[in-house]
């Protein structure tokens, strides 16, 4: 179906589901019990699982396939979302052309920036593009003030042109919207003690994120993917087999240039607002943190990533310490002091503790990250089987062989 | 016809001239080889006709033009491919995904997004990749990863790479190094059936006497950077200066 074999398009139904589902799934506690915080199913978060994860999907284009590893992808986020908001003041606050106008400049800055960072291969392009990276981030936060709003940032303001739209009375803020449905819009369905929300916003990047998926899936399973695949594995090879790789990975890049664009797009089509923080190296990390942890070079592994680290991000962090209090007050009070003394610096603001623990954990542990972990395990438990078949049959037929990993 | 005419190169590296004054000249059709001791300079001049050094001077001509100042993947798309003394394929992929990205390049061109087929679909390719992995005999293991792989069917898995994409010159750097004897035999016999069905011209570089007087219609030999003798296999057999150059420097 769609033009994928049968287990891309298993995966493609279950990310569906998934995303269309995720306001239940993601809300499996009741309203009012203690563990309603571990909730994720409110608009805010679920709209940055599935932007967060399209900025994942495109970064494993680039990383995944030819390995080439970007420090400076949040740039391209970044210039996305400034395109987004300048189309939201000149234009109207319809997102679609905000959208379409953030990949577009996207694209034409990573063909830019790629073009000279693609000189240079392995430690060197990834310290070029973080350097870019970081020359972006300070021109926007101070020398493009003009354009950028500097360290404020920009928001749609009353007396923007905004040429297409009619004016809004006085008092007013101008929301973004599809074609008039509001991407704050919500919905909420009460269900014994359960609330579950379900917000436009997050409904259109979702099904944007599946397109995005989609396209992806193609790519790795093109000629051209392929392609890419053989830039990581041995270059030289591949140059003395008439291929030009230059602009096989610059494709890459922009590739990834543009799906980075399209989140930054979302980013602002949800809550009208950009700063240069957007940009900061600590952004770009975090998406390579977000597909290493959930595996590089598989398919789904960076959504899972990204979805993992904004659940942490949000809800970790909201966890302080009187709450751990409440939570051990059952426990004598010296060893509750103890837990939540040691809990305490792994929530909160120390959240970030424990992404990196759990990030050691997953490589060394899980090489192939989260996804590799699982096919690893499945692959293991299914070899196991086969040889206890093996044995009780006595034949000596060889094992099938599977495909490579995705 | 020559098909390949090298006139004139040297190639110095710092102190070291790496190669004088060399003129070779290969013959449509045939099994040319290149001898000579360690140092002679024989991969440096295979390095020139593929474009991964320049010669200070002299001219390489392939098939009416010049091989000089145009890129590795340039020399490949106009008819030379090239076998590494280290077999180098994709280590990560299947062998059928090794022998198809060569039957692509040479297909589509150095450069071409395509990105919405699927490659498995692309039935052209994958029969073809498919029927020369049948003819080199790795068809059996067409799904398997090709790092997984002894070194001799690597060098093969290399050889249906190169053989894909139907070259009219094929340069092969010591394709028998670090084979057993049975290997090194049964590579001997694939070289020569794929010589016979396809008329294709090899220029090969070799250490082991067996191989090349079993497989070379005409032997350079190279010594210090100078083509010192050249001439068909039996002729070369009595050649006191190729004695000479294999037993003053070094016992080969």
């Amino acid at each position: 179906m769609f033009g994928l074999n049968r287990n891309d398009t298993l995966l493609l139904i279950v990310v569906a589901l998934l995303t269309m589902l995720a306001p239940f799934l993601l809300n499996p506690f009741p309203e009012g019990s203690s563990l309603a915080q571990f909730n994720g199913g409110y608009p805010d978060l679920m709209q940055r699982f599935v932007i967060f994860g399209i900025f994942a999907i495109g970064f494993n284009i680039l990383f995944g396939l030819t390995g080439y590893l970007s420090f400076g992808h949040a740039a391209f986020l970044g210039v996305g979302s400034y395109a987004a908001i300048w189309m939201m003041k000149l234009l109207t606050m319809n997102v679609i052309p905000a959208i379409i106008l953030s990949v577009i400049v996207a694209g034409l800055f990573s063909l830019l920036v790629g073009y000279i960072c693609l000189r240079r291969s392995g430690i060197y392009f990834s310290i070029l593009t973080l350097a870019f990276a970081q020359m972006s981030y300070a021109l926007a936060y101070s020398v493009l003030t003009p354009i950028t709003g500097g360290e404020t940032g920009l928001q749609p303001k009353l007396n923007d042109p905004r040429i297409l739209d009619a004016a809004v009375g006085s008092g007013v803020t101008p929301r973004a919207n599809l074609f008039g449905i509001e991407m704050g819009t919500s919905w909420q369905m009460d269900w014994n003690g359960w609330v579950f929300t379900f917000n436009a916003g997050y409904y259109l990047a979702a099904i944007i994120m599946l397109i995005a998926f989609y396209l992806s899936i193609r790519i790795f399973r093109s000629p051209f993917g392929l392609m890419l695949r053989a830039v990581k594995t041995n270059q030289n090879r591949l140059n003395y087999t008439g291929v030009n790789t230059k602009p096989y990975t610059l494709a890459a890049f922009v590739i990834s240039g543009m799906y980075a664009g399209l989140a930054g797009g979302l980013l602002v089509a949800m809550d009208t607002q950009v700063g240069p923080e957007r940009m900061f190296w600590t952004a770009s990390g975090e998406v390579v943190l977000m597909t290493i942890l959930g595996g590089v070079g598989t398919l789904i592994g960076p959504v899972l990533g990204a979805g993992l680290i904004k659940y942490m991000e949000n809800i970790l962090s909201k966890i302080n310490e009187s709450l751990l209090e409440a939570w051990f007050a059952f426990m004598p009070d010296a060893v509750s002091d103890v837990m939540v003394t040691l809990l305490s610096l792994f929530v909160g603001k120390g959240w970030h503790l424990t992404l990196g623990l759990l990030f050691m954990i997953v490589v060394i542990f899980l090489p192939g990250g989260l996804v590799g972990g699982l096919i690893g395990g499945g692959r293991r438990m299914f070899r196991s089987n086969d040889r206890k078949a093996t044995r009780k049959t006595k034949s000596n037929q060889t094992p099938p062989t599977s495909q490579t990993a995705e | 016809m020559a098909i390949l005419q090298v006139r004139n190169v040297s190639k110095r590296f710092g102190g070291l001239q790496a190669l004088n004054d060399v003129n070779l000249s290969v013959e449509k059709g045939t099994v040319h080889a290149i001898i000579g001791p360690n140092g002679a300079g024989k991969s440096t001049l295979l390095n020139c006709f593929v474009g991964r050094l320049i010669p200070d001077t002299g001219t390489v001509m392939f098939d009416g033009k010049s091989l000089l100042g145009i890129k590795p993947h340039q020399i490949n798309q106009i008819g030379v491919s090239r076998v590494f003394q280290t077999p180098e394929i994709f280590g990560d992929l299947t062998l059928l995904e090794n022998v198809m990205i060569p039957t692509f390049a040479h297909r589509d061109g150095a450069f071409k997004v395509n990105w919405w087929n699927r490659a498995d679909r692309e039935s052209d390719v994958q029969d073809h990749a498919e029927a020369i992995l049948q003819e080199i005999g790795l068809y059996e293991k067409r799904l398997e990863i090709a790092d997984s792989m002894s070194r001799g069917d690597k060098r093969r898995l290399e050889m249906a790479m190169c053989l894909s994409q139907d070259p009219k010159l094929l340069l092969l750097d010591e394709p028998t190094a670090g084979m057993s004897r049975a290997d090194t035999n049964a590579t001997i016999d694939l070289l020569k059936r794929l010589g016979e069905t396809r008329g294709l011209t090899k220029v090969i570089i070799e250490h082991d006497m067996h191989v090349v007087f079993s497989l070379a219609n005409y032997i350079s030999v190279l010594a210090q950077g100078t083509v010192i003798a050249e001439n068909t296999p039996e002729l070369i057999k009595g050649d006191p200066r190729v004695k000479e150059a294999y037993l003053g420097t070094e016992a080969e």
